[in-house]
């Protein structure tokens, strides 16, 4: 093992370096000779028939050099979405297509239908204004009841219908559910809306296409999580350039969540655009434009049903959710509401059965797909706000309740009733962890002290379990994903001994290029600075499906450590042959190979040295070279699992909730870096706690979003939080990668918010307020209208 | 952002005629005129930075009150009056965030006069005196409604007085996005009296509460404001608080205001 | 169009720009310093903040030709003459306080002057001062940890 900077140690993070000096380089960053820039006009009205667009004018504008509308795009393909949902009754989902630009109808506010590409940035705005836009607005649909109820007002007249489809999970399961709830001693029901939340990676989404006519070679460096994905969107689906002929780099990144990992229209605009102009086309998002037009996330109204029985032993959960998918279908938009949340609706818990229903519905807003966490979160605070209600009504302490229907240790790999084999876990051990950590005990002392100061402390307690590594292909094959979720990765070995690894994987905050090392280091007993991580760039990596879902290390980690294993296979071939002995008879351990029982030995860099200068190899068995890609598609999906609590302190008078602690103990399985994955949680929990309390992505009934800036959008600062507990030393291993980890990356956003909510209930609950539920974000003014009746 | 003429004159008189100039507009520290421009929302043909003239920067005390140039920043201001005036000094120091406030000025938000910004609390509360090229105006004179005021165009803030008074506190509850005030209220115990001002609350911008001055009056103190809240019609209601969300805070914010005075 | 002179980090710089120009926009597009981020429109994100004689400005929010004469300091003038980390950002390291790297360069500059206001800030001090600096990464606790070692008081432990 090495012995600084291998598997555990908590290492520094080789990419800070540049990022603290300003030296990273971020899409915006780069600007080609002869770049040219894009300015989009969009819609201001969220449904609107287009019956012309003059561009003449804006065509003459100082600086223009082209204008494009969507009858530019008419005759190439649509941005598909990427799982495949069949409804209830067995009809494929409804798909229109999605445009580069806008044809014939806008469908939402920022929905873009023309583009102006100029010498400057202003002229390009200046161009856009000059655009003669013949629309005519028509009645929006933003309420999702609404858009199911009223078929006068469609976002596609097409389909004749808003529902995207009725899915149900697992449909053989509902008639038992029903008559399970039908016949149980106590139901608790409780009706909840997911609030939609907008991303807001700090770095806005930037394109800049280029096209070399000498080779018909396009390149697009974009902010993107995944950017072999977006290659295959643009080759296969949107405009047929082969896949050889077009490079995406994704270079540094700043953030994702989500957001950057769908194929949008602007990046095929810009590449249309550089070849018809044979410049450089490059177009960075406002952060005004970011609001209106990257993919929002949640936003679901849901209805949960618990039947239990009179002791607590939980028998049934039924849930009905109409899930918004805006006004298209981003790439994964019907994964995320359907297998990403119906599937881990049985949460931590021994219940027998379980129902889904989803109605996916289309409105005239932004679209909607994953954005951290995606879906668990939905699943979670539908289970985990239900629970403590029954809790409550049943007069159990909320952590009695959870712990008597937990899985139990003795008990995995755990059929879940919605479809999945958890593999591992230890619930009740986080939960005794949660107990010393939060000093669940010490309660009531802390809150005797709050109500001398005129404020109302309450705790929030949570339990969840995700599904992490999103894979396997096979599964989610059957599952309707229309694409696999492997992951690859190339290590080569240097003539010199240093080391590149070419991953699929993109780090945009993760660490990668210090964690991967960590794995292959400890594998190869070399010192972690000499192994460099290639990512983010289709002509330098293998073909990987980029980060998101918690994945990188459990998926694509794993393809590390397979072709690591390769490698030292080979390395031993030829480390036998140079000590003229058989490769069985050879052991590597902390960087050499050794003839066991003598003492020939040569170190790993001897080896790779020879790899390259292959003097007397036999080359019948022994290839020059030292270099193995290794494909990764794991048997299951990953289970973190993780008991969070929260106390809270409410302001009576004004509604204002304080969060005084958040304790998040987390089991991740095997962890790599310390400090990175408690900085993952840190980060996880803050977008937790501003969902409850802070953000909202909220429309109007004109589908104007009122909350478009962030001047009223509020981001979670500084002064809105507390310092966290952060604690993942209750781990089981993964059962079934190579590494043993589970992925790290959501969980606090995924655990907190019901934790959050919980606790402000609470805490009205024992102030004497009758207050069942609040919806998130619990604002101040919310809290008051509860506590006001 | 449309392209202007950009003016940066060194004197009052220089600015003044600068101000003449067809579509000129006053630039103090730009903070809000800046995004606004970038949103296309504002076009002025000419700016007039007000930041180069020595006489409008910085605070003098005197006579029991104090004096601060037009073109001081957030900064200097609640650096500056921290002893002569700190309930003053305490509203510009939780004014936007360190960097807008080493850039924003007193008179730029006076003249500016959102409804929901500090500075008109804090001059109408105080009862200063809005001195500009031409006149005094007194505040209570000064604002007329939401982004109305009674500067004439071209009319340039060139310092603000605040007399002291022998009490004031400002309660700021902030809007959790802009961290402007959802609603803010500035009361201050006069020798002739108490004003209670309050901002962010009203479709009518910042006002005075005068039925809580009555009653603060005859019994400064928490009691005498026992039940009152603001009038909900007139108050904003926005995706961040109902108008009565808003009437209740008022009530609160002066109890709290009026509690911190001691 | 104006041409502008400034003193950034150090040495004297010229550019024409317009009068229009934004002070961030002067850095990135005329000077090559790209570490002075752009992350929204309403002076919120505060990705972009610099120095301006002294003082931390938001550079997205004022003119360019406002800075003429200025001395600028932005993220790429902070690390020592060897290139080594100086003493905030070799804490931003020690303590991760960064992740995408993308409002790093602001918060840098924010705590730069704020230690230089405020040597040992407390812990509320810090979070208070950052309220013009949006990170959505960290969940700030490793910023506030690496301006708490910086200012050399100890931080809770970043790693557990």
């Amino acid at each position: 093992m090495a012995a600084d900077g291998g598997m555990g140690h908590a290492t520094k993070r080789r990419e800070d370096v540049r990022f603290l000096t300003g030296r990273g380089r971020y899409t915006d960053d780069y600007t080609p000779a002869k770049t040219t820039y894009c300015a989009f006009a969009r819609s201001t009205v969220a449904n609107g028939k287009i019956n012309s667009i003059d561009t003449s004018a804006a065509a003459e504008m100082p600086g223009v050099v082209a204008v494009f509308t969507g009858e530019d795009f008419a005759d190439v393909g649509g941005n598909p979405a990427g799982w495949l949902i069949n409804s209830r009754d067995g009809e494929p989902m409804k798909e229109p297509k999605r445009p580069v630009l806008a044809h014939g109808k806008v469908r939402h506010v920022g929905d873009a239908y023309a583009a102006v590409i100029a010498e400057t940035l202003e002229q390009a705005m200046d161009a856009v204004e000059a655009i003669d836009a013949d629309i005519d607005e028509l009645d929006a649909v933003t309420n999702m009841a609404d858009a199911l109820a009223n078929t006068d007002t469609l976002v596609h007249d097409e389909i004749g219908t808003n529902q995207c489809f009725d899915w149900g999970w697992i449909e053989d399961n509902r008639a038992a559910t029903d008559e399970a709830i039908k016949n149980a001693p106590h139901v608790t029901t409780l009706e909840l809306v997911n609030n939609r939340l907008v991303p807001n990676a700090m770095e806005p989404r930037c394109s800049i296409g280029e096209y070399d006519p000498g080779t018909g070679d396009y390149r697009l460096t974009t902010t993107s999580q995944n950017p072999h994905l977006t290659r295959l969107l643009i080759s296969a689906f949107v405009m047929g350039i082969p896949e050889n002929k077009l490079t995406v780099h994704a270079p540094d990144v700043g953030g994702g969540f989500g957001s950057k990992i769908y194929h949008y229209g602007e990046e095929a605009l810009v590449l249309a655009a550089a070849k018809k102009l044979n410049r450089p086309v490059k177009w960075t998002s406002t952060r005004t434009e970011a609001f209106l037009s990257d993919a929002h996330g949640r936003d679901h109204v849901t209805k949960i049903e618990l039947a239990c029985e009179k002791d607590g032993t939980f028998i049934a959960f039924r849930t009905e959710t109409m899930a918004n998918v805006g006004a298209y279908l981003s790439n994964f938009s019907t994964a995320t509401p359907t297998f990403l949340h119906g599937t881990l609706m049985a949460g931590n818990y021994t219940v027998p059965n379980v129902y889904v229903n989803v109605k996916a519905v289309f409105t005239n807003t932004a679209p909607v797909d994953a954005y951290r966490g995606a879906g668990r979160p939905e699943a979670t605070f539908s289970l985990e706000r239900v629970i403590d209600k029954a809790a409550r009504e049943l007069g159990i302490d909320p952590v009695a309740l959870r712990r008597k229907n937990f899985i139990k240790p003795d008990q995995y790999p755990y059929a879940s009733a919605a479809g999945l084999e958890y593999d591992s876990g230890n619930y009740d051990a986080l939960m005794d962890g949660l107990e010393k950590r939060a000093d669940l005990a010490g309660f009531e002392a802390r809150r005797a002290e709050s109500a001398k100061n005129g404020k109302l402390r309450g705790l929030g307690i949570n339990a969840y379990i995700e599904a992490c590594g999103i894979a396997p292909s096979n599964l989610v094959g059957v599952l309707g994903s229309r694409v696999g979720l492997y992951d690859a990765a190339t290590v080569r070995v240097n003539a010199t001994g240093n080391i590149s690894v070419m991953v699929g994987a993109h780090s945009h905050g993760q660490g990668h290029e210090t964690a991967f090392p960590q794995v292959v280091a400890d594998m190869l007993g070399v010192d972690p600075m000499s192994i460099e991580i290639v990512h983010g760039d289709t002509s330098k990596i293998p073909f990987g499906m980029g980060t998101y879902g918690s994945r990188s290390l459990a998926v694509c980690g794993s393809a590390v450590f397979r072709a690591t294993e390769k490698i030292i296979k080979k390395a031993t071939l030829i480390a036998a042959h140079m000590m003229e002995d058989k490769p069985e008879n050879v052991d590597f351990t902390d960087g050499e190979f050794a003839v066991k029982g003598t003492n020939k030995k040569v170190s790993f860099g001897e080896v790779a040295l020879k790899a390259y200068i292959p003097h007397n190899f036999p080359l019948e068995s022994i290839e020059p070279g030292l270099e193995e890609t290794a494909f990764y598609d794991p048997a299951n999906f990953t289970y973190p699992s993780g008991a969070y609590a929260c106390e809270v302190e409410v302001d009576p008078e004004t509604g204002k909730v304080d969060i005084c602690s958040m304790v998040a103990m987390d089991d991740f399985g095997n962890v790599v870096n310390p400090m990175i994955v408690t900085g993952q949680v840190q980060g996880g929990l803050a977008q937790g706690i501003g969902q409850a309390l802070l953000e909202h992505g909220i429309y109007d009934e004109n589908g104007q979003l009122l909350s478009g800036s962030l001047m009223d959008y509020a981001m979670p600062r500084a002064d809105d939080l507390p310092n966290f507990v952060v604690d993942h030393s209750h781990a089981t291993r993964c059962t079934h990668n190579p590494i043993g980890v589970k992925g790290c990356g959501e969980a606090g956003a995924i655990g907190s918010p019901p934790t959050v909510v919980n606790a402000v209930v609470d805490a009205l609950q024992r102030g004497g307020h009758d207050v069942d539920h609040i919806d998130m974000p619990v604002s101040p003014a919310r809290v008051w209208a509860a506590i006001n009746g | 952002m449309y392209n202007f003429e950009f003016a940066k004159p060194k004197t009052v008189e220089e600015a003044a005629s600068a101000m003449a100039a067809e579509g000129a507009q006053a630039l103090g520290g730009g903070q809000t005129l800046l995004p606004t421009m970038k949103q296309r929302l504002a076009s002025p043909e000419v700016l007039v930075s007000l930041t180069g003239i020595d006489g409008m920067v910085g605070v003098s005390a005197s006579g029991g009150s104090v004096t601060i140039g037009g073109a001081t920043t957030h900064a200097q201001v609640a650096a500056d009056v921290a002893e002569s005036y700190p309930a003053l000094a305490a509203l510009a120091a939780n004014i936007g965030d360190p960097a807008v406030r080493n850039r924003g000025t007193v008179g730029g938000s006076l003249a500016n006069n959102d409804p929901a910004a500090c500075y008109p609390a804090g001059a109408l509360g105080s009862g200063a005196t809005i001195t500009t090229n031409k006149r005094d105006i007194a505040a209570d004179d000064y604002f007329q409604g939401m982004f109305e005021t009674a500067l004439d165009e071209g009319e340039i803030i060139t310092s603000v007085s605040f007399p002291i008074p022998q009490k004031a506190n400002y309660q700021k509850f902030d809007q959790p996005a802009s961290r402007f005030a959802l609603v803010g209220v500035f009361v201050a115990k006069t020798p002739d009296g108490v004003r209670v001002a309050v901002t962010g609350a009203s479709n009518e911008g910042v006002y005075r509460w005068t039925a809580a001055e009555t009653a603060l009056n005859s019994d400064f103190s928490q009691a005498a404001l026992e039940g009152m809240s603001g009038d909900a019609d007139d108050m904003i209601s926005d995706l961040h608080g109902s108008g009565a969300y808003r009437a209740h805070l008022v009530g609160v914010l002066t109890r709290r205001a009026v509690a911190a005075c001691g | 169009m104006p041409k502008i002179t400034m003193n950034v980090n150090g040495a004297s710089v010229s550019a024409e720009v317009e009068n229009r120009t934004v002070l961030s926009a002067a850095l990135r597009e005329e000077m090559g310093l790209t570490g002075t981020h752009i992350g929204c429109d309403t002076s919120q994100c505060g990705a972009c903040v610099v120095h301006v004689n002294g003082k931390a400005v938001k550079a997205c929010t004022m003119f360019a030709v406002e800075a003429d004469g200025a001395n600028v300091d932005t993220i790429e003038g902070q690390a020592h003459a060897d290139g080594s980390l100086n003493i905030i950002q070799q804490a931003f390291q020690d303590h991760h306080g960064l992740q995408c790297g993308f409002c790093t360069p602001g918060m840098i500059m924010s705590a730069a002057a704020l230690l230089k206001d405020n040597p040992k800030p407390t812990e509320a001090e810090i979070r208070d001062y950052l309220e013009g600096n949006i990170c959505r990464c960290t969940g700030y606790q490793g910023i506030v940890n690496a301006i708490m070692a910086a200012s050399g008081q100890s931080a809770a432990i970043a790693a557990e």
